[in-house]
C-alpha cells in the first residue's frame, strides 16, 4: 500500500521579496498554506504581516521569489491575476465599501460584472450571505448608515459572495470600537467551520486560539517563529516572540 | 445587608428647547445682534435706501416702454430707461442675423434643444433612450436651422446667431468637452508615461492661452493648414477650439475628484476581481464625479458665458448681435437698456445651472453622507 501524496499547498511563498523603494518588507518568506488551513499573523506594525497577505492577491507585488496561488504564479499577467482574485476574497482594516452602492449592490457587483452572474441570481446569493452575517434587513441600507460593526459584517458577506476559496483578513477589527469586535469575530469564527483557507492578520490572541490551525509571528519583513496555537502561546521558542507576547497578553 | 446592584436606566429622550420663531427674533438674531452687526446692518440700509429709489425710478417709473424713438430721444439724459430698445429690436438681439421671415426655425430648435437639456438633467431619465433622444433631437436642430431639405430654404452657419448660436456653442462644447476631459483626467494617471505626458502637455498648452488666442487659432490659422479649396466651416472650428479650452478646464477638475478617493477603494475593487476599466467606470468614475459637482458646475457656468467671446471671430452670439443691434444710429445711446435684456437672459440660465447643481448634489450624495 501506498502513502496518500500530500495534497499541494494551496498557497506557497518560496523566497519571496519585497521592497518599498529602498525599504526592505519582505526577506526570504519561506511559507506553505494548507488547502483549509487557517492561520493567523501577528507582529509589530511595519513588520510586513499586511504586505504578505496583500501579495496572495497582487494588491502588491514582490520582487524576488515564487509565489503560487491555488496553481498560478503569480506575475505581470493580468488575465491570471484577475482569476485569482475571484478565488481570493479579501476584508479591510478600513471596510473599504463603496458608499455609493447599497448594501445590496455591494454584494453583487462582483458577481455580477466579474462573475457573470444574472441580477436575480447574484441578489439571491447575495442575501443568503447577508443572513450569514446577520445583517439581511439592512440590504438595502447604504454603507455609511451603518455602524462599524455592521459595515465590516457587510464587507465580508461581500467577499464571500465570489465564493473564494481564500480569505484574507487584514486586521479586521483594528477600525472598530469596542462593542463591535465581538459581532465581527463571531461571523468569523462561523467561517472558520466553512472549510475556506483563512490567513488572518490580527491580534486578536483569544480568536487565534479558538479558530487557527497555526500561528505566525512576524518582525521585520521576517517570519520568527510558527506553531499551532497553544504551542505558540504556551510555549514560545524565539526570545522576540516571548517579548511581543508578553506586551500584548499583559493587559 | 448586600449593596442592591445599580440597573443603568437612560432618560426617556426629549424635545429639544422651542427656538424663538417670527420675524423679529429672526431679525434680532440675524441683523442686530451686538453692535457691530447693528451698524453693519444700518450701512446696508442706509446704501440700499439711497440706491434703490433710483433704481426704480429709472427703470420702471421713469420708463419708456414702447419703441418711440422719439420720445427716448427727448427724455432727460439718465432720467429714465428707453425699453423700447428691447421692444424693437428683440428679434434681432434674439436671432441675429438669421433671416427674418424664417427665425421661426431657431425659435423651435432652442425650444427642442431647452427641453432636451431639461430632461437630461433629471436622473430618473438616465437611461439608454436619452442618449438615443440627443441622437434624434441634434441632428434634427442642425437640419432645422440649415435647411437646404424638406423644403427650408438654406441658411449657411455665418448666418446663425444671437440665442440660439449661444445656446448650440454651449451645449455642445460642454458635451463633447466631458467626455474628453475625463479620459484626460484618467490619462494623467495612466501606467503608459507618454499617455501621461501627452495629457499634461496638452492641459498646461490649452490653460496657459487666453480662450481668444484659441478662438482666433481655430478661426484664422487653422484654414492655412488645409489643402487649397477646402474649407471646414467656421461654427465647427470655433466649436472644437471651444471643446479644447474648456476640456482642458474641466480635465483639472475631475482629476481632483479622483485624487480625492481613498486608495482602499480601488484596492477594494481589485480584490473583487474587477478589471482596471470597470474599477474606472463603476467604483472610481461615480465617486470622483460626484466629489466635483459643485467644481463642475462652476467650468460649466464659466464656459457658457465665454461663448460671447466668440463675437471676435465674427460669429454673432447673443452679445454680438446685441451689437448689431446697437448699430442703428436712433438707438445706440440705449446700449445700457440692451445689456440689462441680455443679462437677464444669461443670467436666467446661470442661475438655473446653480440651483441644478445644489439639487443634483442632494440626489447623488443619497447614503453616502451621514444623515
Amino acid at each position: 500500500m501506498s502513502t496518500p501524496q500530500p495534497a499541494p499547498p494551496i498557497i506557497e511563498f518560496n523566497g519571496v521579496n519585497k521592497w518599498y523603494g529602498q525599504f526592505h518588507v519582505l526577506r526570504d518568506i519561506q511559507l506553505k498554506v494548507a488547502r483549509g488551513e487557517r492561520i493567523v499573523i501577528c507582529g509589530p506594525s511595519g513588520s510586513g504581516k499586511s504586505t504578505l497577505i496583500r501579495c496572495v492577491n497582487r494588491l502588491e507585488e514582490h520582487q524576488a521569489g515564487d509565489l503560487i496561488v491555488d496553481g498560478t504564479t503569480l506575475t505581470d499577467d493580468l488575465k491570471a491575476i484577475e482569476k485569482i482574485r475571484k478565488d481570493v476574497g479579501m476584508v479591510f482594516q478600513q471596510f473599504n465599501l463603496f458608499p455609493h452602492l447599497t448594501v445590496l449592490e455591494n454584494l453583487t457587483l462582483a458577481p455580477m460584472w466579474v462573475g457573470k452572474v444574472p441580477k436575480k441570481e447574484a441578489e439571491e446569493r447575495a442575501m443568503v450571505q447577508l443572513k450569514r452575517v446577520r445583517i439581511a434587513e439592512q440590504a438595502h441600507k447604504y454603507p455609511l448608515q451603518m455602524s462599524g460593526g455592521q459595515q465590516q459584517r457587510v464587507a465580508i458577506a461581500r467577499a464571500l459572495c465570489l465564493t473564494p476559496k481564500i480569505m484574507l483578513f487584514d486586521e479586521p477589527t483594528s477600525a472598530l470600537d469596542p462593542e463591535m469586535i465581538q459581532e465581527v469575530l463571531d461571523v468569523m469564527v462561523e467561517l472558520a467551520g466553512l472549510g475556506i483557507t483563512m490567513l488572518c492578520v490580527t491580534h486578536e490572541m483569544a480568536f487565534a486560539k479558538a479558530v487557527a490551525n497555526r500561528v505566525i509571528f512576524m518582525d521585520q519583513g521576517q517570519i520568527v517563529e510558527q506553531a499551532a496555537p497553544h504551542e505558540f502561546f504556551d510555549n514560545p521558542k524565539n526570545e522576540r516572540t516571548k517579548d511581543f507576547l508578553s506586551k500584548i497578553l499583559s493587559h | 445587608m448586600t449593596a442592591t446592584p445599580q440597573v443603568f436606566e437612560p432618560i426617556a429622550s426629549r424635545p429639544p428647547p422651542v427656538q424663538v420663531q417670527g420675524a423679529i427674533a429672526w431679525l434680532r438674531t440675524n441683523l442686530f445682534d451686538g453692535w457691530r452687526n447693528t451698524l453693519a446692518t444700518m450701512v446696508v440700509l442706509g446704501l440700499l435706501a439711497l440706491c434703490i429709489p433710483k433704481l426704480v425710478s429709472w427703470a420702471l417709473i421713469n420708463a419708456i416702454f414702447v419703441p418711440d424713438n422719439a420720445a427716448c430721444r427727448a427724455m432727460a439724459e439718465h432720467s429714465g430707461a428707453c425699453w423700447g430698445v428691447v421692444a424693437e429690436k428683440y428679434r434681432l438681439i434674439l436671432f441675429g442675423r438669421y433671416p427674418f421671415a424664417e427665425q421661426w426655425r431657431p425659435l423651435v430648435a432652442c425650444v427642442l434643444l431647452v427641453c432636451l437639456l431639461v430632461a437630461s438633467c433629471y436622473r430618473g431619465f438616465w437611461k439608454p433612450w436619452l442618449l438615443a433622444a440627443w441622437a434624434v433631437v441634434l441632428p434634427l436642430i442642425f437640419v432645422l436651422m440649415f435647411g437646404g431639405v424638406a423644403g427650408l430654404t438654406l441658411v449657411e452657419t455665418s448666418m446663425w446667431g444671437g440665442f440660439p448660436l449661444t445656446l448650440l456653442l454651449a451645449t455642445l462644447s460642454l458635451v463633447m468637452a466631458f467626455p474628453l476631459a475625463i479620459a484626460v483626467a484618467l490619462g494623467r494617471q495612466s501606467r503608459m508615461p507618454g499617455i501621461r505626458t501627452l495629457c499634461v502637455l496638452y492641459v498646461e498648452l490649452i490653460r496657459g492661452v487666453p480662450l481668444i488666442t484659441v478662438l482666433f487659432m481655430a478661426s484664422f490659422m487653422f484654414p492655412l493648414f488645409m489643402p487649397e479649396g477646402k474649407q471646414i466651416d467656421v461654427l465647427l472650428r470655433v466649436l472644437v477650439g471651444m471643446t479644447l479650452f474648456t476640456a482642458a478646464y474641466l480635465a483639472e477638475v475631475v482629476r481632483g475628484g479622483l485624487q480625492a478617493l481613498p486608495k482602499g477603494q480601488v484596492e477594494a475593487a481589485q480584490s473583487l476581481g474587477l478589471s482596471s476599466w470597470q474599477t474606472t467606470r463603476k467604483i472610481v468614475l461615480p465617486q470622483a464625479l460626484r466629489l466635483v459637482v459643485p467644481a463642475i458646475m462652476n467650468t460649466f457656468i464659466g464656459a457658457f458665458k465665454d461663448t460671447s467671446l466668440v463675437t471676435i471671430v465674427s460669429l454673432f452670439d447673443l452679445t454680438g448681435a446685441l451689437q448689431l443691434a446697437l448699430g442703428d444710429s436712433n438707438w445706440r445711446k440705449f446700449f445700457l437698456e440692451g445689456q440689462f435684456f441680455v443679462a437677464g437672459i444669461y443670467f436666467v440660465f446661470c442661475f438655473a445651472m446653480s440651483r441644478y447643481s445644489q439639487w443634483i448634489e442632494r440626489h447623488l450624495n443619497t447614503g453616502t453622507r451621514r444623515q
